[in-house]
């Protein structure tokens, strides 16, 4: 037994380094991801194990792999994820009501079975051996050797992982998509029919609100050069709530009383 | 021996001066550029600029920065304590690994020891940086999420799906450098610029590369980030004192990062221009560091030209350029460029080349006419009707002076 944790524990001296200092952070945010409040904080622990995954990848000589799983899982796949979370705005803790009869025992059983797979599995595959073939396959250096593999012995998984892709990709933009009657007026068509418009007088833009009142505020008709408000310098939603206040209550009063 | 052999021999103490060389020159760098920023929009604007602080203003950032340290240090109410405090660090720290694999000299004698002034040289330093920029990305979006106002939520959103669209178009644009290069390490690059620079051969990547360059990096014409006139400050409104300074450096060092890989990529690295090659083994080797420095300064200068000159673009212009027209020209070009690599690596007839070159360039223009008269075509459909009569009085059109001219 001591032979064999002997055995396993040989690594180079800055692998071993690395090793104990990341990995158990790894796990304490992977902890910490399922144990957050926050769905925010639980995605920003997933990214940060992405990344020391990344580090791991590439101390064990798989350079290409470190670097793209940061630049897709934590730069694109990551990134969208945050971006729903902050715009949906998931931040409270979900309700725990079990929607589907069974689900949370058929998911714990299922969960044990699978970590008790994986444990079998890795366990027989790497325990207490060194890797094979390791070299071999980075002879004519990593990118080049994965390079290969990917356009000769995996073109066709390859070819068809990029179908289900762009497959997937042109659904959602399906579902997303509708149509337009006529193209969208732009700033340019705007500009335009504000100048071929029955009137000049809004060619210059809208009159802000509050121009000529005492009061400037956005809820304040402005007055115009004669004394009457100018409807057309508040917004129609507030004049619609009713949130409009009359301009001729800030007008100047003439003071007759100190003439006399 | 190459790059890569020499930096694979150095010692401890070789690595730990020369990170420490790099992480300073990156600082003088950021702290030269804010000033000369400030001295060369002035210029342009007919100012004078900062000129009091030391000789010509040199120490103004300087006393900048000091100024930001020593103020206060806000956290608003409904922030995210400990996002909003980690937002910055990341935004900072990231800037600083892309110089990593940046090739500032050729060969040169570091205190005795044969080496060069490129921290680590990775097979695939190119993507190492794009990796560190998608991680930086971060800390804008946390910083504007964590504030917990609507401003530096809608300031971050922007920036980041900004930075992620142009990244694409930027990724894209390397794809030609590597083809040429046949490599993806930065070292093997500007190795591979011995005799052209790619800005020459592969120009159309180097005009994509440019631009995508200046929308990754959120500055003007393409800052909608922090569209003083929409979002007061964008990500970073609610920050202050060193937090804002972090976020501050990180942009200037993030300037001189891309601008540091456009070199290496593009204009040849640290080799010398033209027709001066021998000036390469000056002071020892060391001068080539000024031939990299003199084409960071380059494209530092042209960043701030445009700041001066060009007007922000509307937000939905933006992303229509980045992915209508950067994305799909950088795709064919791509294609162009394999095509013309296999067809002059299985050395195949000039004449052949030619056609196929005269027949991608006739097909571009034969589809781009179609789009253009389809747009025309529909833009008449939709066009408004006759200009009517104005309903107020607008001075007479002036006669034609054609005939007082004659007489």
């Amino acid at each position: 037994m001591l032979n064999f944790a002997l055995e396993v524990g040989k690594t180079h001296t800055p692998e071993a380094v690395l090793f104990w200092f990341l990995a158990p952070l790894a796990v304490l945010s992977a902890l910490g991801m399922l144990m957050a409040k926050k769905a925010v904080h639980s995605a920003l622990l997933l990214a940060w194990i992405m990344i020391s995954l990344a580090i791991f990848y590439i101390a064990e000589d798989a350079l290409f792999l470190g670097i793209v799983q940061v630049v897709v899982y934590t730069g694109a796949v990551m990134m969208l994820f945050l971006f729903i979370l902050m715009l949906v705005g998931v931040d409270t803790a979900d309700s725990l009501v079990e929607n589907i009869k069974g689900q949370r025992a058929a998911s714990i059983a299922a969960a044990i079975g699978l970590a008790g797979l994986l444990t079998s599995l890795i366990g027989r595959a790497n325990m207490g051996r060194s890797a094979v073939g390791l070299t071999g396959a980075n002879a004519n250096g990593n990118v080049q050797g994965l390079a290969e593999q990917l356009f000769t012995k995996y073109v066709w998984a390859f070819e068809v992982i990029s179908a289900l892709l762009i497959t997937a990709a042109l659904g959602a933009m399906v579902l997303a998509h509708s149509q337009r009657i006529r193209s969208r007026t732009i700033q340019r068509d705007q500009s335009i029919a504000r100048f071929r418009g029955s009137s000049l007088a809004e060619a210059a833009g809208l009159p802000g609100s509050g121009v000529y009142a005492r009061h400037n505020a956005v809820d304040v008709p402005a007055l115009l050069p004669d004394g009457t408000p100018a409807p057309t310098s508040i917004s129609a939603v507030l004049e619609a709530r009713g949130d409009m206040i009359e301009s001729g209550t800030f007008a100047l009063q003439p003071k007759e009383e100190e003439e006399n | 021996m190459n790059a890569a052999q020499l930096i694979a021999n150095d010692p401890g103490w070789v690595i730990l001066v020369k990170g420490l060389l790099v992480f300073v020159l990156c600082v003088v760098l950021t702290l030269m550029s804010v000033w000369g920023e400030r001295r060369l929009v002035s210029f342009m604007q007919m100012r004078v600029g900062p000129n009091r602080v030391g000789k010509f203003g040199l120490l103004q950032s300087l006393a900048d920065g000091v100024k930001l340290a020593l103020k206060e240090d806000l956290i608003p109410k409904a922030a995210d304590r400990i996002v909003f405090v980690i937002a910055p660090i990341i935004s900072a720290t990231t800037c600083f690994m892309a110089f990593a694999v940046i090739p500032m000299t050729g060969k040169v004698s570091l205190f005795g020891h044969q080496t060069v002034m490129q921290l680590t040289d990775l097979p695939v330093g190119v993507l190492y940086v794009l990796a560190i920029a998608s991680v930086g990305v971060y800390g804008i979006v946390l910083a504007g999420w964590s504030s917990g106002s609507t401003y530096p939520l809608l300031g971050g959103l922007r920036s980041s799906a900004q930075v992620i669209s142009y990244e694409v178009a930027m990724g894209l644009s390397l794809v030609a450098v590597f083809i040429y290069a046949g490599s993806m390490s930065t070292s093997d690059i500007v190795a591979a610029q011995n005799h052209w620079w790619f800005a020459v051969v592969l120009f159309p990547s180097f005009v994509i590369y440019a631009i995508s360059m200046v929308g990754e990096t959120n500055r003007a014409p393409f800052d909608l980030a922090e569209a003083e006139g929409e979002l007061v400050g964008g990500f970073h409104t609610e920050y202050s004192s060193l937090k804002f300074a972090l976020f501050f450096l990180a942009e200037y060092v993030n300037i001189v990062a891309v601008s540091s890989l456009a070199t290496t990529l593009f204009l040849g690295g640290y080799h010398a221009l033209p027709g001066l090659g021998f000036t390469e083994t000056w002071l020892g080797g060391w001068f080539t560091m000024v031939w990299y420095l003199l084409k960071v300064i380059f494209f530092f200068f042209i960043f701030v030209w445009l700041r001066g000159t060009l007007p922000r673009m509307r937000y939905d212009q933006f992303m229509q350029f980045g992915w209508k027209v950067l994305i799909p020209v950088s795709l064919l070009w791509i294609m162009v460029v394999s095509t013309l690599r296999i067809m002059s690596q299985r050395n195949t007839g000039r004449p052949i080349i030619m056609g196929f070159t005269v027949g991608v360039v006739l097909i571009v223009l034969a589809v781009t006419s179609l789009f253009d008269s389809a747009k025309r075509r529909r833009r008449e459909a939709d066009a408004l009707g006759e200009l009517p009569e104005p309903s107020f009085p607008v001075p007479a059109i002036p006669e034609p002076r054609v005939e007082q001219l004659n007489g």
